[in-house]
């Protein structure tokens, strides 16, 4: 299935989005690293979906603007972005930060949505002021990070980057220095999310990696708690990509929480 | 020229290199000894005041959770120096405005510090170096932009005689700023920045009128840097900046034999072998341009300039002014070329101490230094006679 591409300018900002599939919406909210974009669960979802996927600012063809400074801010327009699609009853899919991005958005306004399926999601603050909810990506190094994101380390899509041409290193560093800018400080969340959260007035799935050490399970329990109407699934045999480590075992959660949302 | 000591308070005691991965950040405090750590705090601090009982100056830095820098607070020292010292010049180089919560809190520091002294303050800003991102939690994508925000508020909090003013920026926001005490040198202590490869910084100091200083550079990326900077205001049409506007830190031991001074800077040296770190601090997102960063996520680029100065002998940081040392004749032919390959510098800010060194042995390369060398060089290089920005060619004519 051929994916098509827009660009598209909106207060301002360009918004590079993609669309691939038939069927009712579904929006595609990648996470820090973009490791979901050209995966094989995209291609799943196409062939039951109408995927619109936009690409965070700094990844593929746009730059972070100077006038985006948080999720926040971006938040606002990818609400636009549903306005002038007009899209309808749609289906979010959210990704790390990309889940913390639909929680932004739907603290905002669900008019546009239906539900949402939310995957080692960060961007909220439970623990105390001593605890670090979301481990450190930026301080500790490569491998211990990896250990923290993988069960199986090779499943990494970014193990080894040293065959990476000139141009993709030059993309991977403009999204790691967009990512950063938008969330170093506070460090992978908005401190004001949290009160928020009885917002989401629409039903939402939370997923997580059994052996998550960058976001612990008992966080992505804590957030299933905090929302509304929400239910938790760990997937075992993966840690913040369960998508990507077992591919099958989070197709079927997803499709369990679908189907159990069309039936309501 | 104008001659400055340097040490920088690093903690020499450091477990063996395989027992550690760095010496910044996350190496535990266990590891200081107060008791001797309160003695080389003071034997350090002995040293400045030599330095001004020898016609030097003094210099002092901050670092932060590390153990290659003592000083957490630059400002503490200076404010020692003020006091102890008599007729250096005391440069701070620098501040580390990009990371700090209140670059006023620091306008009112320098300001007290300068009249302290009597004037005596040269004030440097910098932006830090990339560990102390993860110290300050300050955001790698922001540092230039603050540094240069911070700079233009301090400069205006220090001018501004006639009560309050307010300040709200992109990064800082200030409400009825009025500075007390104002700086003692008018219109205020002359500002510094250091910097690396980015000569778009380079060039915006030195066309401020400010001085551009560089730390332990091979003399080919020295001289491509000053070189850089004077063709680009040139070009600008702006006015050739003067010797004083350019800055230099080598490595420097002094002794009555080469081989003497041979042994003491091995002892430097330490520095430079010893200042571990950890890859990924040296690089968080947004700090360093993105083509380089981009190298670094590829592994095209793994060290840098320490890194290279580890696997290289000391002979080639003579070569190339890295490392300067030998007797008081030799050390001043290796400056006066080192002056002229760069394109010329009018400040040199010589590490004489680091590691080990005891007072004896620094007070012994620094006696020599600041008795046998710095006095055949004081006429080396060209000195400003005017204060501020740069002027356009011409322009002092047509006014």
């Amino acid at each position: 299935m051929k994916s098509e591409f827009e660009i598209l300018k909106i207060a301002n900002t360009r918004v590079e989005a993609e669309y691939l599939g038939n069927g009712p919406p579904l929006i595609f909210l990648h996470g820090e690293d973009g490791f979901e974009i050209n995966s094989s669960l995209v291609s799943r979802l196409a062939h039951k979906f109408h995927i619109i996927a936009p690409r965070l600012p700094g990844f593929g063809k746009t730059q972070l603007q100077d006038n985006i400074r948080n999720i926040d801010d971006v938040s606002y327009i990818w609400l636009d972005l549903l306005d002038r699609l007009d899209v309808k009853d749609a289906v979010v899919l959210g990704f790390s930060v990309g889940g913390w991005l639909a929680l932004e958005m739907a603290t905002k306004n669900t008019s546009r949505m239906a539900c949402m399926v939310l995957t080692g999601s960060v961007g909220v603050k439970f623990g105390g002021a001593y605890d670090r909810d979301i481990e450190d990506i930026y301080f500790h190094e490569a491998k211990t990070v990896r250990s923290m994101r993988f069960v199986d380390a090779e499943k990494d899509p970014h193990y080894d980057l040293t065959g990476l041409s000139k141009g993709e290193a030059l993309a991977l560093a403009r999204s790691r220095e967009a990512i950063a800018k938008i969330c170093w400080k506070p460090y992978f969340h908005n401190p004001s999310l949290r009160q928020r959260l009885n917002r989401v007035n629409i039903p939402a799935q939370v997923i997580w990696g059994g052996k998550d050490r960058m976001t612990l399970p008992k966080y992505g329990r804590a957030l299933a708690k905090a929302l509304p109407d929400a239910n938790f699934a760990a997937i075992p045999g993966s840690a913040h990509f369960p998508h990507i480590e077992q591919p099958d075992l989070f197709w079927g959660v997803l499709n369990d929480f679908l189907d159990r949302f069309n039936e309501r | 020229m104008e001659f400055y000591h340097f040490t920088e308070f690093a903690w020499p005691h450091l477990p063996p290199e395989d027992e550690f991965t760095s010496a910044r950040l996350n190496l535990p405090s266990s590891v200081y000894d107060p008791e001797k750590g309160a003695d080389l705090l003071n034997m350090c601090l002995d040293q400045h005041v030599l330095a001004d009982e020898l016609g030097l100056n003094c210099m002092v830095n901050e670092h932060h959770q590390t153990a290659t820098c003592l000083n957490s607070s630059g400002v503490v020292p200076l404010s020692i120096l003020a006091r102890q010292t008599k007729n250096a010049r005391i440069l701070i180089l620098g501040n580390p405005v990009a990371n700090l919560a209140d670059p006023i809190r620091c306008a009112e520091e320098m300001a007290m510090i300068d009249n302290i002294s009597y004037g005596r303050l040269d004030c440097g800003f910098v932006r830090g170096v990339p560990y102390e991102l993860f110290a300050s939690n300050q955001n790698p994508t922001e540092t230039s932009e603050r540094l240069w925000e911070s700079i233009g508020l301090i400069q205006k909090a220090w001018t501004t005689h006639d009560g309050p003013f307010n300040y709200e920026g992109k990064w800082l926001h200030k409400r009825q700023v009025n500075v007390w005490p104002r700086p003692y040198q008018q219109p205020h202590p002359p500002i510094w920045t250091t910097g690396g490869s980015d000569i778009a910084h380079a060039c915006r100091t030195v066309s401020n009128g400010f001085t551009f200083a560089m730390f332990l550079t091979p003399v080919d990326k020295l001289a491509a840097m000053f070189k850089g900077v004077r063709k680009w205001c040139r070009d600008q049409g702006l006015e050739r900046p003067t010797d004083d506007k350019f800055a230099f830190m080598p490595l420097v031991a002094v002794g009555e034999t080469e081989k003497e001074a041979r042994e003491v800077i091995e002892r430097v040296f330490w520095y430079v072998v010893n200042n571990k770190a950890e890859a990924q601090h040296r690089a968080p997102p947004g700090y360093v341009e993105t083509s380089l960063f981009a190298d670094f996520l590829s592994g095209r680029f793994t060290g840098g300039r320490t890194d290279a100065i580890r696997t290289k002998g000391m002979e080639y940081f003579r070569e190339n002014h890295v490392a300067i040392y030998g007797t008081p004749e030799n050390v001043v032919n290796q400056i006066k070329s080192l002056h002229k390959k760069s394109g010329g510098f009018g400040h040199l800010v010589a590490m004489l101490h680091a590691g080990d060194m005891d007072f004896e042995m620094t007070a012994k390369s620094m006696t020599l230094f600041g008795q046998k060398v710095a006095p055949h060089l004081k006429d080396l290089g060209s000195v400003s006679t005017s204060f501020g920005p740069l002027r356009k060619r011409g322009a002092k004519k047509a006014a």
